[in-house]
């Protein structure tokens, strides 16, 4: 009858110790993860590009010049020449379409612009929505 | 209450010590480039030949048929290209989204490392190849960083051709509507020897897989240098 109990708190304090860095971590990492799954296969694990191929979104002053469409051009895509740091790149870039909620592009975004050396100001998620509303319009390159 | 907890921070404690010791064991053993007899594996199907004299039988290993495709340059490429080399393989197309940016990144570390050496070719097949023409395969050669087909050949092919080559290759490659870009297909890497054999198979995916690409290429360079010397 003692034993059981003091087993169950061994396996949980055994649990907590294998466990609290995950519990702690899970939302905080929720943007990385966002972006590991959706972007970094193009885009680098650190945001480097590829050389002249895929641009790079460290340190690209096409977040900072295109700050109000940036949540467009993740739920819409690009197509067509875009030039970052003063680079020509060509690619088709999917758009994500329902792939996305409107707090997930918030959380890809800020991710993006608070990471590898950026400082973007971050938005918020009024901003992506009111940025969203205005999608159906955007020039696709057709 | 005391006894049990110290059991309990001790099983805790042996666990920690266990996973330590079971450390050494992930990391890779270490090669020793001594070893002469080192010997990659052939990947395929084999077939037994008995010999018309009785005499021990033969073993045939699958190798990659015959093949004619068209590369960045224009130039007609033929199995003869590749002749008395060895090459890494893989299947691309040029607006892929999904996993060739990642793939053709891994393959280009591949291609840096052995950049200097030209017993090494590279060859990658689109799988759009309506889409991938001879300019659209040079400007995206030219973009990842590779300037001319001497090393690297980015080829095309009637779409027949290439998805029969990809089965040889172990490449699984489909058109698929249903995924991003309209194909599915794996970023398998082949590794393939001067007698037309696969001598290894990587997920360009996985730098894990890219990194034993890296480790093999050499033992298969040291065998390609033992046979041309047995030859003489």
């Amino acid at each position: 009858m003692r034993g059981r109990p003091l087993l169950l708190a061994c396996a949980g304090l055994l649990g907590a110790a294998l466990g609290v860095s995950g519990c702690f971590t899970e939302r905080q990492n929720e943007s990385a993860k966002l972006y590991a799954t959706h972007c970094a296969n193009c885009h680098g694990a650190r945001g480097e590009g590829l050389q002249r191929l895929i641009p790079p979104l460290a340190r690209a002053d096409y977040l900072v010049k295109n700050r109000a469409r940036l949540a467009c051009v993740l739920r819409k895509g690009l197509t067509g020449p875009v030039v970052v740091n003063g680079v020509e790149f060509n690619q088709v870039m999917p758009a994500a379409d329902a792939h996305l909620t409107d707090s997930q592009i918030t959380n890809l975004l800020n991710f993006i612009q608070t990471s590898w050396g950026n400082q973007g100001e971050v938005l918020t998620i009024r901003e992506v929505e009111a940025q969203l509303e205005g999608c159906g319009v955007i020039p696709d390159g057709h | 209450m005391n006894v049990s907890f110290l059991r309990c921070a001790l099983s805790v404690s042996l666990l920690a010590l266990s996973g330590a010791a079971l450390l050494p064991a992930c990391s890779p053993t270490d090669k020793t480039p001594a070893d002469a007899a080192e010997q990659l594996p052939f990947i395929g199907e084999r077939e037994v030949k008995p010999r018309a004299d009785g005499g021990p039988a033969d073993t045939v290993y699958a190798t990659i048929p015959d093949f004619r495709l068209t590369n960045q340059d224009g130039q007609v490429i033929t199995n003869q290209t590749f002749a008395g080399k060895v090459y890494v393989t893989d299947f691309f197309f040029a607006t892929c989204p999904s996993i060739c940016p990642k793939m053709q990144s891994e393959l280009l570390r591949v291609y840096t490392k052995f950049k200097g050496d030209p017993r090494v070719l590279f060859l990658s097949h689109t799988i759009d190849p309506a889409h991938d023409s001879i300019p659209v395969l040079r400007d995206y050669a030219q973009r990842l960083g590779i300037p001319d087909a001497s090393r690297w050949h980015f080829a095309t092919a009637s779409h027949d051709t290439i998805f029969a080559l990809a089965r040889t290759y172990m490449t699984a490659a489909q058109v698929d509507k249903g995924v991003a870009g309209g194909f599915a297909h794996s970023g398998a890497f082949a590794l393939v020897d001067p007698q037309r054999r696969i001598r290894g198979v990587y997920d360009g995916m996985n730098p894990l897989e890219v990194q034993r690409l890296l480790d093999d290429l050499p033992v298969l360079l040291r065998e390609v240098e033992r046979e041309q010397k047995a030859a003489k």
